[in-house]
């Protein structure tokens, strides 16, 4: 169970980037909609939707929409999402939005997330207005029946009230230290 | 013909891999059950040699050779034929594994 739930504020955090730069939550607040994405480099699901996630990016941001990415993983028992391959995984796939690295775990342990992919998207008031999964099916974007995050998007972009708030994330458990 | 099943729990579509696996073996007409291994422990991964859920092996090979090594408790990548990265194998990548686990059989 998530520990932040839509109508809640967002939880302020400052984290290190593969930019090299340290990026706090507060950095976005002069954003239309922040989406905090937890996710990771291993997962087979964070892999299947980062580049829906690349594309969200790229046709909302000139709506004012930010994706921030953190990846909390525990980097001992899963090497490939130590800092460095993060770095490597923003390079290679071309990341648009800040993919950040949450060593101690606070960050996640604070939002209560749970899987990779999570996403809690804020509107600009920094309130909570969905949490959950990208869509309804990781294997096959052109399949996908229900755009859970993109009509939550439009929802916020245009200041109407959610149909749907809450999603069952799905994807890998965070790997816990 | 052997083929085995094995899952993490955690890993959400391991009952959609199971359910794949189990399509294909009918299709291809081999009658033998699919053995179904729950993988619980860190210690029971690495006894295994058990690379992330869900993993398919035929006569004991795996059908899709992972290059990584290292066993734990995760969820598996495995890239489609259309480069595509996916939590479950393709029907055509375990018929392929069977095919030709069928054909290296002697007689």
């Amino acid at each position: 169970m998530a520990n932040l739930s839509p109508g809640d504020k967002a939880v302020p955090f400052e984290l290190p980037g593969v930019d090299d730069r340290r990026h706090a939550l507060a950095d976005y607040w002069d954003k239309e909609a922040i989406a905090v994405v937890f996710t990771c480099n291993h997962c087979p699901y964070a892999r299947a939707w980062e580049d829906r996630l690349i594309d969200i990016q790229a046709d909302y941001a000139g709506r004012g929409v930010q994706l921030v990415a953190i990846s909390a993983n525990d980097a001992k028992k899963y090497p490939d999402d130590s800092f460095p391959k993060m770095k490597e995984r923003s390079e290679e796939k071309g990341f648009n939005f800040p993919y950040l690295y949450d060593e101690s775990q606070e960050v996640a342990r604070a939002y209560g997330a749970e899987r990779t992919p999570e996403i809690f998207l804020f509107d600009k008031g920094g309130t909570l207005r969905y949490h959950g999964t990208v869509d309804d099916n990781y294997d096959d974007a052109a399949a996908v029946r229900s755009h859970y995050f993109i009509d939550a998007l439009e929802a916020v972009l245009g200041g109407r009230e959610l149909t749907i708030m809450e999603t069952a994330p799905v994807g890998c458990t965070i790997k816990w230290k | 013909m052997r083929v085995s099943f094995l899952y993490y729990e955690e890993c959400p579509s391991h009952d959609l891999a199971l359910e794949r696996l189990r399509e294909v073996v009918a299709e291809e007409g081999i009658s033998r059950e699919v053995e179904v291994i729950n993988v619980e422990t860190e210690d029971q991964a690495r006894e295994l040699r058990f690379v992330g859920s869900p993993t398919i092996r035929v006569d004991g090979q795996d059908i899709d050779p992972p290059s990584d090594t290292r066993y734990v408790l995760t969820c598996r990548a495995y890239r489609l034929e259309d480069g595509r990265i996916s939590p479950l194998p393709s029907k055509d990548m375990i018929r392929r594994a069977l095919r030709s686990v069928a054909k290296s059989r002697p007689g």
